[in-house]
């Protein structure tokens, strides 16, 4: 995973704390004056802090792995979660890059098999890599596909 | 998954040969596939994907009645809707005007729209062409078939027409709802498909088949009864009646009436929902996989396929406790439908029946393994801080076919998935689960009422499960019942194995929309 992914989110985080503490500033303080800013500033001001602590936690700890039969995604600090899914249960693969992640060079690609459960998702991905991985998967995915 | 697209085509979009406007990237799949344009002689060349063959002649209508079924909803709407407003206003002599163009302009599109559907087989699939201005072309592959639905509503039960339901895997939505088709259409197309999708001769009649079980009426009144939701509207009854009589003065009996109102519309669900829907319940199975007939007013016939069970799960509410009895629910790929309700109506495999029974049942669908007799081991010490009560109910286990988990105080529920079916494995950990070294691993099933979830077990054990589970879902899919299930008689010796898709492509549906 590219750590541009980190970049990325630390834009946006930035931008809503700053559009939400501005909204939520004018509201506060048309209902308690300077002291409702004051609430207000110092909600954005930790908001932001721990999401920039944040971000780069949560970065580190997505990893995939392509094993011989299986993809492997793994994420989460607070709730870890890893999910297996077997290339001949994929269904298809969608590789996504919003207008942000395009300007970044990103892609996500999110494996889906039958269940809505499956939870394989890659996010923040360079996006040679996140094609060379969908050609791989889809390729995989064909030779090994089972019915249902 | 949309509509079973090929592993990747969804992928970035568009290939540049699919970008034909008003068609869809998968599309060309079935546009450019040799066999699509088989045995029609007036398809087009086809590399004009972009373009709907014209519908073969020998292709069938619905029945004649079905502008007339399908519109009396919408003009009910439009009464409803125009009366309100007429009521309001006091102009009923619009009102009426309103009404009957509606009901012309109904008329008028459900009979174009009759005239422009039809429907039959080309080459190994189902086509269905509809629209007049777009027109589409919906081809559904049998060798995906999951099950084969014939519903009668009220309505149609007194006009002797039904709707014949194909569901395959894809989405939520029943694929193609054939409404309606004349009783013993809809019965020789169930056969046809049937037949076609099992991989034998089309002209096979219908197989016979063995009843295995019928639900008692008196057995299904009693588990009505006590059902949950059943006693709950009864003892809001019971109150406010007995509030009813202390009350003293006359205001405050209304106000008392309208609080019954919950009560009464819990008794009537409890009592459509197990009742009506289940009520003259036969289950029986035949080559072609199971069947199941029920329903007082609306009925409904299902056929599932062999092999098409992706879990089944036995159950038992508190108060069945009491006579020993349980039910039994399924998944089957494509009956998930887009709400609980609809998902409820087609899951049931037994609504009630004693414990033996179900266990009875229970083998005979899950072939090869006796979930009840799998060992289970129980969760570890830790999980009691997180299941107080029951975390010595917790407990999974697993055989050569199948993953058993077993949980539940109050409502019992024993649920077995089998490896082939399985899709994904997970392993979750939140936070409180990481202090006391604990982690929940989910065997993901299609979407259903059955969910193989152990819950609450040690980390390192979590991990084994994942990785026997993943190991056992591998081998099993390669001797699971192949698509085409008595394609494997008349290949005996062979190699037809898992891969009964050897074509390449795995699109269980088509379909083509053009402006």
């Amino acid at each position: 995973m590219s750590r541009k992914l980190v970049s990325l989110r630390r834009l946006v985080l930035i931008v809503s704390v700053v559009i939400g503490t501005a909204v939520a500033g004018v509201g506060l303080g048309l209902l308690f004056d300077e002291v409702g800013v004051a609430v207000a500033l110092a909600g954005g001001l930790v908001a932001l802090v721990w999401g920039l602590w944040l971000i780069p936690r949560n970065w580190r700890a997505w990893g995939y792995a392509e094993r011989l039969d299986d993809l492997l995604v793994t994420h989460g600090v607070m709730y870890r979660k890893l999910t297996v899914v077997p290339y001949g249960r994929m269904q298809f693969v969608d590789v996504a890059s919003g207008p942000l992640e395009r300007r970044y060079g990103l892609a996500t690609v999110q494996l889906h098999t039958a269940s809505p459960a499956t939870d394989a998702k890659i996010p923040g991905l360079p996006a040679a890599e996140a094609a060379r991985l969908r050609d791989r998967l889809s390729a995989l995915g064909e030779a090994q596909a089972a019915g249902l | 998954m949309s509509d079973g697209e090929r592993p990747g085509d969804s992928v970035n979009g568009v290939r540049p040969e699919d970008s034909v406007s008003g068609v869809r990237p998968e599309d060309s799949v079935s546009g450019v596939r040799p066999d699509a344009a088989g045995d029609d002689e007036t398809s087009e060349p086809s590399g004009k994907a972009s373009r709907v063959d014209p519908t073969p002649e020998h292709f069938k209508r619905l029945h004649p009645l079905t502008p007339l079924l399908r519109g009396w909803a919408f003009l009910a709407a439009a009464i409803a809707f125009g009366g309100q407003d007429a009521l309001r206003s006091g102009e009923m002599g619009r009102f009426g005007i309103t009404v009957v163009g509606i009901a012309i302009l109904g008329m008028v599109t459900g009979l174009l729209s009759w005239w422009f559907t039809r429907y039959g087989f080309d080459g190994d699939a189902l086509r269905i062409d509809s629209g007049m201005l777009n027109r589409r072309s919906r081809r559904v592959r049998l060798d995906r078939l999951q099950a084969v639905d014939i519903n009668r509503p009220l309505a149609g039960r007194l006009l002797g027409v039904s709707e014949l339901r194909l569901e395959v895997a894809g989405g939520g939505k029943a694929e193609a709802p054939l409404q309606y088709l004349a009783v013993d259409d809809a019965v020789r197309l169930r056969a046809e498909l049937l037949a076609r999708a099992a991989g034998i001769d089309a002209d096979t009649p219908e197989a016979p088949e063995r009843v295995v079980h019928q639900v008692p009426l008196d057995r299904l009144v009693w588990s009505t009864v006590l059902s949950g939701v059943f006693v709950m509207g009864l003892v809001i009854l019971v109150g406010m009646g007995v509030a009813f009589a202390f009350v003293p003065n006359r205001t405050a009996t209304m106000g008392v009436a309208w609080s019954m109102l919950p009560g009464i519309i819990a008794i009537g669900a409890a009592l459509w929902n197990q009742l009506g829907r289940n009520f003259g319940f036969v289950l029986a199975e035949s080559p072609d996989g199971y069947r199941i007939r029920k329903g007082l007013l609306d009925t409904q016939h299902q056929t599932v396929p062999p092999g098409r069970v992706q879990g089944v799960a036995l159950r038992q509410p508190l108060l069945w406790r009491v006579k020993g009895w349980v039910r039994l629910d399924v998944d089957v790929a494509g009956y998930s439908g887009e709400s609980t309700d609809d998902s409820q109506r087609t899951s049931t495999l037994l609504p009630v029946a004693t414990f033996d029974e179900a266990a009875e049942v229970l083998r005979q669908v899950l072939p090869g393994s006796d979930p009840l007799a799998v060992p289970l081991s129980t969760a570890p010490r830790p999980a009691r801080w997180l299941r107080p009560f029951g975390w010595k109910r917790l407990a999974y286990g697993f055989d050569d076919h199948v993953v058993v988990v077993r949980e539940g105080v109050l409502y019992r529920n024993l649920t077995a998935v089998p490896h082939a079916k399985a899709q994904s494995v997970r392993i979750n950990q939140g936070p409180v689960q990481r202090r006391l070294g604990l982690a929940t691993v989910h065997v993901d099933t299609t979407p259903g009422p059955v969910d193989a979830v152990i819950r609450h077990r040690y980390a390192a054990e979590a991990r084994q499960i994942v990785d026997g589970q993943t190991e056992r879902s591998r081998v099993a899919r390669k001797v699971d019942v192949p698509e085409q299930w008595m394609a494997r008689y008349r290949f005996a010796g062979s190699d037809r194995d898992g891969d009964a898709d050897g074509d390449g492509n795995p699109t269980a549906s088509s379909e083509r929309d053009q402006e």
